[in-house]
């Protein structure tokens, strides 16, 4: 134990012997962490940001429908319980939020135009439990309840269609015979939401408004259910199929939207690749910093393992130096990163490229989100890969033949 | 002069493992900066020409305001003539007139609301990739036959293939009721969900019967023969527009501002990335350098006693660090490359890039290519980095002086 205190006593100082080299070797390191955990956070936050954009559109993290129902989304593919049945057998249950809902293609014509929709008959209070898109408006007033004959529709289909709060627009869809079913109903709100699409594809109305209108009874085409936790849905998953029973394909938000699924495992895949690239980068400057040291102190080192010190002993030392110059690199670039990421809590304005955004699938506000898990990744890659690194001139340092070093000018 | 090369030259490989270390780091920088470039660069131009060519073209002559609000009586008067001038007086062919309208479209089965865009069957092969992607049937070919193509998606959802009829309801012009039956001749699969789900065409001359239109078109597209010519080609579309109408000419930029933002969005992020790395091979290459000065003090001093200015020991250094950065380029761009090449001739795929490019009209292998400046642009800002690292060591240089420069050690 006692050679290790003395060790690390003669890393730490032939560290600073040379304090530029040092220096630009700490400021490198900084910044190589600070890039890791800046750019990581960034791309965490807006990944995080669209998969609860996503959820809140589907909505839900599970849902159920007809095994048909995603191919043929219509009134054709309904689930095979009814919604009494299912209400009953969903009441038990312990889930943060869920809703049975009918949803629909339709069309949506107010007197200057006419846009191709989706029709939601909800239940606004279930709705809210899921913060489902929709079920909050800024302007009018929320569905009140199954029965509502109003409707909630987004500020963006308004705009487009020519028409506001309190006016009247036609809703046409299918009925079960395919004849065409429609009706007219009041503006009573408009709702608003991150991404423009949804704005401008959703419309909402009282769950037996709608059945009443297409001449179905205590029939919904799914059933969204919110779990607590988004990455782990198999358990959610498997009790809502206990619930919904036969006949009906349950599947977890991943499958429902691809895209976002996707997102998800190709940006963790990607953390780990940048820091990686950070890493090696870095790398090349470590070892040479190291190759240095060891070349200038080549007599000293002979003169050690000359007087007996083990060679190592000898190892140990360059790798410990090789550790605290990491390790102080680190310190500082987390505080960097802490330093640089907290002011930007309240979120960066990318409004500018709204509509790229948009392709993206995610809003025009990015809002950072350090991770301890990613913040403590970086810190692990590079102190695990440092080391690595530095074994190779730390080896060929313990090596030497005592007096050939000795002697070598 | 030669002396000073042939010097900068041999001090380099005095430490060539120190030399080579800090070519490492920029010729790792470069390969992956020049592989990067390529296949980013790449996967831009095939966004732009697959989202541009499938429908909206490089221009467009519309009604002012049409493009936010697309109404169907924001039109062009007597379109046919207007494109028929285009084409004559810009000499070019890539010109087409098209209406656009909604309507719903029901076969015996089902009914959806459908975009529905009039074309000219000549000209609309000329501007657009979709009369090319038929795979069922054929595209139309009769200006006034009550004929329609639509897409896979649709066809698929409205239960109805070749020969189907489709009856298309919608509001005419004048706010008129508008209808209309027409027979399925052709299917369409772009491989862009919203285009095989949301789009029908149908000939322009029957789409201005139905939709009592009076020879009115809603847009003319313009397909330059490259993106690099929409620029020149604007004014001389816009001189061409008559003057007692008020008609606009809108570029690919306006036309679908999402994808230039997406691009600069995907720009700046990556831009950030290759800041970080080029920054941390500076840093190396400072390291390398400033020791390598602080090493040959006393030589310095010497030299400098018997008459070398301190400029030109300076300009040594310089052109040290351009030898390797010059070997550096060519190592990297012969690395990178080969790499592009590789993926050129294979493809370039990752897990997950099939569901994420669909997003962005990508498909899910791409091919990138090697150009003059995806090899060189990288390359070049490393080389400029390295160049400005340097500055301080060689600069240090001035404060030199040669007695106290020839006693340290």
């Amino acid at each position: 134990m006692r050679i290790f205190g003395i060790i690390s006593t003669l890393a730490w100082r032939n560290l600073w012997r040379n304090h530029r080299r040092t220096i630009i070797m700490v400021a490198a390191i900084s910044v190589g962490v600070w890039a890791m955990i800046f750019m990581t956070a960034l791309m965490r936050g807006m990944v995080n940001d669209m998969i609860r954009d996503g959820i809140e559109a589907l909505p839900g993290t599970v849902q159920a429908h007809h095994p048909d129902y995603r191919d043929d989304p219509g009134i054709n593919n309904l689930l095979p319980l009814t919604d009494t049945q299912i209400t009953a057998a969903f009441a038990e249950a312990d889930f943060a939020g869920w809703s049975s809902r009918v949803r629909v293609p339709g069309i949506a014509s107010s007197e200057q135009d006419s846009r191709g929709v989706t029709l939601f008959g909800v239940d606004p209070a279930r709705e809210r439990s899921l913060a489902a898109v929709g079920s909050t408006v800024v302007e009018g007033r929320n569905l009140e309840n199954t029965a509502d004959k109003g409707v909630v529709i987004g500020r963006k289909l308004a705009e487009k269609l020519d028409t506001g709060l309190g006016k009247r627009i036609v809703l046409m869809s299918q009925d079960p015979n395919n004849e065409i079913a429609d009706r007219g109903y009041r503006i009573v709100g408009l709702f608003e939401a991150n991404l423009v699409s949804y704005e401008e594809t959703m419309v909402f109305t009282g769950k037996a408004t709608i059945q009443g209108m297409l001449g179905i009874t205590d029939q919904v085409s799914e059933v969204a259910v919110l779990g607590t936790d988004y990455r782990n849905v198999d358990q959610l998953r498997y009790e809502v199929e206990q619930l919904i029973g036969d006949g009906a394909e349950v599947l977890p938000w991943q499958e429902l939207n691809a895209y976002l699924g996707t997102m998800l495992g190709v940006m963790d895949g990607f953390v780990l690749v940048w820091m990686i690239v950070v890493f090696l980068a870095l790398s090349f400057g470590l070892v040479n910093t190291l190759v240095m040291a060891v070349f200038e102190r080549v007599r000293e080192i002979g003169l050690m393992l000359a007087l007996g010190m083990r060679p190592a002993n000898i190892l140990m030392q360059i790798v410990v130096e090789s550790i605290m110059l990491l390790i102080i690199g680190l310190a500082i670039g987390n505080a960097l990163a802490w330093v640089s990421i907290v002011p930007l809590k309240d979120g960066i304005d990318i409004s500018m490229v709204a509509e790229g955004m948009e392709m993206f699938g995610a809003a025009s506000i990015l809002y950072p989100e350090l991770q301890i898990r990613d913040a403590i990744t970086a810190n692990v890659v590079v102190l695990f890969l440092g080391f690595l690194a530095s074994l190779s001139p730390a080896w060929r340092a313990s090596r030497y033949q005592p007096i050939e070093a000795i002697t070598k000018v | 002069m030669n002396l000073i090369f042939r010097l900068a030259w041999r001090n380099l490989w005095r430490q060539p493992r120190r030399t080579w270390l800090t070519i490492g780091a920029m010729v790792f920088s470069n390969a992956l900066l020049v592989f990067m470039i390529s296949i980013q660069f790449g996967m831009y131009d095939l966004m732009i020409d697959n989202t541009l060519k499938s429908l909206s073209g490089h221009m467009q002559v519309q009604a002012p305001g049409y493009i936010d609000d697309a109404k169907i009586r924001q039109v062009i008067p007597d379109v046919t003539t207007l494109a028929a001038n285009l084409r004559s007086e810009l000499g070019i062919d890539t010109i087409a007139a098209r209406g656009a309208a909604f309507a719903l479209s029901s076969s015996e089965e089902r009914s959806y609301g459908v975009q529905i865009l009039g074309v000219e069957p000549e000209h609309e092969v000329l501007v657009s990739t979709i009369p090319g992607l038929i795979g069922e049937g054929r595209f139309l070919q009769d200006s006034t036959a009550a004929e329609i193509v639509i897409g896979q998606v649709l066809a698929r959802n409205l239960k109805s293939g070749i020969g189907g009829e489709l009856t298309l309801l919608g509001s005419g012009r004048d706010g008129s009721f508008a209808a209309g039956i027409v027979t399925i001749v052709g299917i369409f699969d772009t491989g862009i969900p919203d285009i095989d789900r949301n789009i029908a065409e149908i000939p322009l001359h029957y789409f201005q019967d139905v939709f009592t239109m009076e020879g009115a078109g809603h847009e003319i597209v313009i397909t330059a023969a490259d993106l690099t010519m929409v620029d020149a080609t604007k004014p001389r579309v816009e001189g061409l527009l008559p003057d007692d109408e008020d008609l606009v000419v809108h570029d690919w930029d306006a036309l679908q501002p999402g994808l230039k933002q997406a691009i600069q969005a995907d720009l700046s992020s990556a831009f950030f990335m290759y800041g970080v790395l080029v920054v941390l091979v500076a840093f190396s290459v400072l390291n390398t350098q400033l020791m390598s000065v602080l090493e040959r003090t006393h030589e310095f001093g010497v030299v400098m006693a018997l008459g070398l200015t301190p400029g030109r020991l300076g300009r040594i250094v310089m052109l040290e660090t351009a030898f390797m950065g010059l070997v550096s380029v060519l190592l990297g761009a012969t690395i990178g490359g080969l790499a592009t090449l590789y993926f050129g001739y294979y493809g370039f795929s990752y897990p997950g890039m099939d569901e994420l490019g669909a997003n962005f009209n990508l498909p899910d292998r791409f091919y990138p290519q090697v150009t003059f400046s995806t090899l060189f642009l990288g390359p070049t800002i490393v080389f400029a980095g390295a160049l400005f690292a340097a500055m301080y060591p060689a600069f240090r240089l001035r404060w030199l002086h040669p007695v106290d420069a020839m006693r340290a050690v």
